[in-house]
């Protein structure tokens, strides 16, 4: 793990990713520090940090792009296969030097508040919770990507995909206000789910058979739950697309609350999908 | 305890193709080849060897661990290079080879050295700290050489070694390899039927994804001799040599075709010729006619006569010949393969169930 957990450290700052990585977050957090704190004398860091989450659409997708799709077209892949590194190290090397990297910045990002309490009064406990919520929510943003990274075999591929998951996660709050209530509504919705669902299932064990039963099952107790009670359906839709955003819920720690569930849902979250990055590459030794 | 076992490998894409039912084991060290033509698994055998590909049947163990279970502890004894070799372009041969050695568990003190001896032995000191992606086809190769044998491994698997490189470099590499093979085990694979003969003790040969042939080269010409031929040029009329072939009793079924030439005068055939090696000697009837012998006899029989001989080869079956035909499908392969499918076919039909 160490092994991998070097090499791809040194090969982010090598090649200019890692440099990229960072002055992106910085140049983003300066201008907003700038507006909020220095021109418009506001005390609340955090405000700061709620403004640059957008930041991730565009520096995730870039920086979690190449690695394991990279591998994939270079054929490094067959030399991380055969070294008597298990798989499990590999990906967890790869993702620290990852999280390492999007620390860089963030430690630079967290002088400024020291710096700013110098001029004035600085909430510190809720600027450093937003920012640790800010790290977490990187954290799951980041693993999904290299998941993402390991499902597809080139990188522009892989790049758009983890974009669009991003900004489907960024929107799907503000989708969720302008979704109907409407117990039907919700069902409907849900069925195009379970659909989409079953498509990943046939993508992922190419088994169409396991796809439509896992599909019709799941369907069928959605059914059998609507018919038994109908008001659990109404505005289930919108509660559940404001639960699945992982930007919702880094959006709890800005109004200054920390949200102790939030904290362990974004580390599920990437556990999660670390994990799956795991299987997804044991499984390519199968195809 | 053998050093490599594969038992009843197979593997199959969608349900055909790859390989079926391969079982070798290696015993001992030295260099093995793996011959097939394009396509016919070699590739794939190596990587399900190595972990790279997971087999849909079968084992794989090295010195008792199965690759499957105890994949650190096997890929400890492995070093592989790929057919394509497996290459950071962005990184020079030195920091490539670092990183190889750490993951591959050298400890640190002895890291710079033994990279160093490794870069050594391939010839590749003198681009060590140029970018990878800016060297030439045969040093890359060499970089995936060094990259396999780094660590010392037991075994060392090298897909198609010698490709892309100029032939001064091919001899360099065949001979490192002849080097390595004295105390390790080698398996490299190859189409190319010289290079394995320049360099493997022992042959594997497949085809169309199945085993056809483990053996020596010269065990396994020695079992395709019976087609040896000498073949001539005479100076002498068609009628002429037919006469002075039947004075010799081991010769066989000779074929004699006249040379077309401009110059009229000039009168030659060209000979093929089988022989046997029954003797009809009375004296000693034990004799065997060598190819030798026979060749004396027809030399001194045209000799007699004042009949020029001006070519005269004997003609081995190469393992160019045995190559081809055990590659070439033989028919009950093909019955084989029937029954297999019905056997798959039906596999299929109670995993449906």
């Amino acid at each position: 793990m160490k092994a991998v957990f070097k090499h791809e450290i040194s090969s982010y700052y090598t090649s200019l990713s890692g440099y990229v990585f960072g002055l992106f977050l910085l140049l983003f957090a300066g201008i907003y520090v700038m507006i909020y704190n220095v021109r418009n004398l506001l005390t609340r860091y955090e405000a700061v940090i709620f403004s640059i989450s957008f930041v991730f659409l565009i520096i995730v997708p870039i920086i979690t792009m190449r690695i394991f799709a990279e591998e994939k077209k270079q054929r490094t892949d067959q030399l991380l296969y055969s070294l008597p590194i298990s798989i499990r190290d590999i990906v967890l090397g790869k993702f620290l030097a990852l999280l390492v990297v999007f620390l860089a910045p963030l430690a630079i990002m967290c002088v400024y508040p020291l710096i700013l309490s110098a001029f004035g009064n600085v909430h510190m406990a809720e600027a450093y919770s937003a920012v640790f919520a800010f790290f977490l929510l990187g954290m799951a943003l980041l693993s999904i990507g290299m998941f993402i990274s390991s499902i597809c075999e080139s990188q522009a591929v892989a790049a758009g995909l983890c974009f669009v998951v991003m900004l489907i996660n960024y929107f799907i709050a503000t989708l969720a206000s302008y979704t109907g209530v409407s117990a039907m509504g919700s069902f409907i919705g849900l069925t195009i789910f379970v659909v989409l669902f079953a498509f990943i299932i046939r993508f992922m064990t190419g088994s169409i058979f396991t796809a439509i039963t896992g599909g019709l099952v799941i369907e069928a107790i959605l059914a059998a739950v609507y018919m038994m009670n109908q008001e659990l359906f109404i505005a289930l839709m919108p509660r559940l697309m404001e639960k699945v955003s992982l930007f919702e819920r880094f959006n709890v720690f800005i109004n200054g609350i920390f949200d102790i569930s939030g904290v362990f849902y974004l580390l599920s979250v990437t556990a999660i999908f670390v994990h799956l990055t795991i299987q997804s590459l044991e499984k390519r030794r199968w195809s | 305890m053998s050093i490599l076992e594969v038992k009843n490998i197979t593997k199959l894409y969608n349900g055909k193709n790859g390989v079926r039912n391969i079982s070798f084991t290696i015993e001992k060290q030295g260099v093995y080849g793996f011959l097939g033509p394009n396509g016919a698994g070699k590739s794939t055998t190596m990587n399900i060897m190595t972990g790279c590909l997971a087999a849909t049947e079968g084992t794989v163990t090295i010195n008792e661990f199965d690759i499957y279970q105890d994949p650190v502890y096997a890929k400890m004894l492995i070093g592989y290079l790929p057919e394509q070799p497996p290459l950071y372009m962005e990184r020079t041969p030195r920091e490539y080879l670092n990183f190889v050695a750490e993951a591959k568990g050298i400890v640190r003190q002895e890291r710079k050295a033994h990279v160093e001896e490794v870069m050594n032995r391939v010839g590749i000191t003198d681009v060590a700290d140029r970018l990878i992606k800016y060297l030439s086809k045969g040093y890359k190769q060499r970089v995936g050489i060094a990259q396999a044998i780094i660590g010392d491994p037991d075994i060392i698997i090298l897909d198609e070694p010698t490709v892309g490189l100029d032939p001064a470099q091919i001899l360099e590499i065949r001979q490192l390899i002849r080097d390595l093979g004295k105390d390790h085990t080698v398996i490299l694979s190859s189409h190319i039927l010289q290079e394995v003969n320049a360099v493997c003790d022992k042959l594997i040969i497949i085809s169309k994804g199945r085993l056809v042939a483990i053996d020596t080269p010269e065990n396994l010409e020695a079992r395709f001799a019976g087609d040896n031929r000498i073949n001539m040029v005479v100076g002498a009329t068609k009628k002429e040599c037919e006469e002075i072939l039947s004075g010799i009793s081991a010769v066989v079924n000779p074929r004699i075709t006249p040379i077309e030439s401009d110059d009229k005068k000039a009168n030659k055939v060209r000979i093929s010729l089988g022989y046997t090696s029954k003797s009809d000697d009375t004296v000693s009837p034990d004799h065997i006619n060598t190819c030798d012998d026979v060749i004396a006899d027809i030399f001194f029989a045209f000799a007699d006569k004042r009949k020029v001989i001006y070519e005269l080869t004997n003609t081995k079956a190469g393992l160019e010949e045995i190559f081809l035909e055990l590659t070439g499908v033989p028919e009950e392969s093909d019955n084989k393969e029937a029954v297999n499918k019905e056997a798959i076919n039906k596999e299929e039909t109670k995993e449906a169930e």
